[in-house]
């Protein structure tokens, strides 16, 4: 456990060391204050309409965050591949690995100090959200319990796109292409949603069933289902446990 | 300490290692000999368990690679061809990461002892806060050196340790490795010649992924020496002191080596075991000539390395030429 700690430290401290870490939190900040600034606006104006703020059919929830949760999610597609994308790509370029691979460690602790490294990234990139959220709450009455599964929601769901980026990583030395490669798959799971919305009836259901982001939609609306939680979790382990085997495989082929 | 059984390592179609077999003793300097691309990196790498052999068995300080590979780790300290540092980080905040990754159970202060006593082993202390990726190639060779020595393990594997060094600092790293001889068993790769013989106790001597030679440097030389050869050089004044020479009894043969102003040299080589300096000098005082140099030729190590490994390759052209036939 301490073999993982050190890893997922040193990998946080690393992207903090590139401008990697900032670029990508400053982005999203941006990007996310931008779509906090539409959302609010757009409340306030139907709020106005209505006649009096906070009365009837108007809910904050509904109206402002969840949108602004899901948006958040589709922005966490073209950020996530930026932070795994250097992972295992560049430890490879620079022969670093080396030192990992003939320090007493195994192939599981390498992989899950990565994952927990990049995890944590993510989850400072969502704490800067927490100021905006914050200030609703100062000005307004929003309910906390939605908002809870919805960032519930968004750290298992960036999580299994972080472990498909370091699969993605760890069979390649280009980092360019671990990110480019890593963006185009997320971006396919992602369109299955679409996909499902046009197709027959049997093959819509499996295509949702597989579709990681239609799961969030439900952690939105502040439902913890178990079968979201076993679909995340699971696939997150079969992204770590594949990364594992594509290391270990690399080792016999040389 | 080190024990090394019919080790063999195929990418595919090409056979690096073919089947190796050697051991080293506790607190043995090993040497490792070969062209570039004669199996070198590829052996270490299967010794320090970074890739699996495709066939063989190697045990490094009593622990199989293969069946218990953390625990040979534990034991192992290793140095790859480029020293794995990364850029980013300081060279304290490195070895602190390396510390942390390869000792168990250790308290933060005993590992930040062992971290300065490493770089002041290694002399890079004064870099300590330099970041990696701005150090120059002997330091950061240095600082590779450094993390091998960081758990103090059993074993040291050293993949050409002073490569691109300049030559006070080559100099520095085989003081160092020699210092580190007594207390740890290492393994050294290398193409220089006469590291070899500066700084190990024995040699391995390897291409094409198979074992040429086992010795000692001095052993090695003298299994060269099949006969002895003189080498000479005469002012005879104009005259040919070659068949004087060669009727000295036990001489078999004299050839002309050079010739400069009068002066020629010349190797003459006889029967092995027998001392033939003597006689030698006394024809050329008896003829009234002047002997400017006597001394037996060696071949150096350099020569003998050549000559094994062109050996190997005459050998192989037979077998093919044998086949084709």
């Amino acid at each position: 456990m301490t073999n993982v700690l050190a890893i997922a430290q040193k990998e946080l401290k690393s992207y903090f060391a590139s401008p990697i870490a900032y670029i990508i939190i400053g982005f999203f900040a941006l990007v996310f204050g931008y779509f906090y600034f539409v959302s609010i606006t757009f409340f306030m104006q139907a709020s106005l309409q209505m006649g009096m703020p906070g009365a009837g059919q108007i809910n904050i929830n509904t109206m402002a965050i969840r949108p602004l949760l899901q948006n958040v999610s589709v922005v966490a597609l073209f950020v996530l591949p930026l932070i795994t994308m250097r992972t295992y790509a560049e430890e490879k370029r620079t022969g670093t690995i080396e030192l990992l691979l003939t320090s007493p460690l195994t192939d599981a602790q390498i992989v899950l100090g990565k994952f927990f490294g990049a995890l944590a990234l993510y989850t400072l990139m969502l704490a800067v959200t927490w100021i905006h959220i914050g200030l609703l709450f100062i000005y307004g009455n929003p309910e906390w319990k939605p908002i809870v599964t919805g960032y519930l929601g968004l750290l298992l769901m960036g999580a299994s796109f972080l472990s498909i980026g370091l699969l993605i990583s760890s069979l390649t030395k280009n980092q360019i292409v671990a990110g480019m490669v890593t963006f185009a798959v997320l971006l396919l799971l992602w369109t299955l949603n679409w996909m499902s919305e046009s197709s027959g009836p049997t093959t819509q259901k499996i295509l949702s069933a597989l579709s990681i982001t239609e799961r969030f939609d439900d952690f939105s609306k502040g439902v913890i289902a178990v079968s979201h939680l076993v679909y995340y979790l699971s696939f997150i382990t079969f992204g770590l446990f594949l990364t594992a085997k594509s290391v270990d495989s690399e080792r016999w082929r040389g | 300490m080190i024990e090394v059984q019919h080790l063999t390592k195929r990418y595919g179609r090409i056979t690096a290692v073919d089947d190796l077999t050697f051991r080293v003793e506790r607190g043995e300097i090993l040497g490792f000999l070969g062209p570039n691309g004669a199996g070198k990196t590829t052996t270490m790498r299967i010794l320090t368990g970074y890739m699996p052999a495709t066939e063989g068995k190697a045990v490094v300080a009593g622990f199989d690679v293969f069946e218990q590979p953390i625990e040979a780790k534990r034991r192992t300290g290793y140095l790859p061809e480029t020293p794995p540092l990364y850029p980013e980080m300081t060279v304290r905040e490195y070895l602190q990461f390396v510390a942390r990754i390869k000792t168990r159970g250790m308290s933060a202060s005993e590992r930040r002892t062992r971290v300065e006593d490493s770089m002041r082993r290694t002399r890079v202390d004064d870099m300590a806060n330099r970041h990696c990726g701005k150090l120059s190639k002997g330091y950061r060779q240095r600082v590779g050196l450094a993390q091998a020595i960081l758990h103090n393990p059993e074993v040291l594997i050293l993949d050409e340790p002073t490569a691109g060094l300049d030559p006070k600092q080559i100099i520095e790293t085989r003081q160092l490795i020699k210092e580190l001889a007594g207390t740890h068993t290492i393994v050294l790769s290398t193409h220089i010649l006469p590291e070899v013989s500066q700084t190990c106790d024995r040699v391995v001597i390897i291409n094409k992924g198979r074992v040429v030679a086992v010795d000692s440097p001095a052993n090695l030389t003298a299994r060269l020496r099949g006969s002895e050869t003189m080498y000479l050089e005469v002012d005879a004044a104009g005259q040919d002191a070659t068949p004087a020479l060669r009727a000295v009894p036990g001489v078999l043969g004299v050839t002309v080596a050079g010739a400069h102003d009068g002066v020629v040299a010349y190797e003459v080589s006889s029967e092995s075991g027998r001392d033939v300096r003597r006689e030698l000098a006394r024809t050329v005082v008896s003829n009234s000539w002047g002997l400017l140099e006597l001394r037996p030729s060696r071949m150096s190590l350099e020569e003998i390395f050549l000559s094994l490994t062109t050996e190997e390759k005459e050998e192989k052209v037979e077998e093919k030429t044998e086949e084709t036939a």
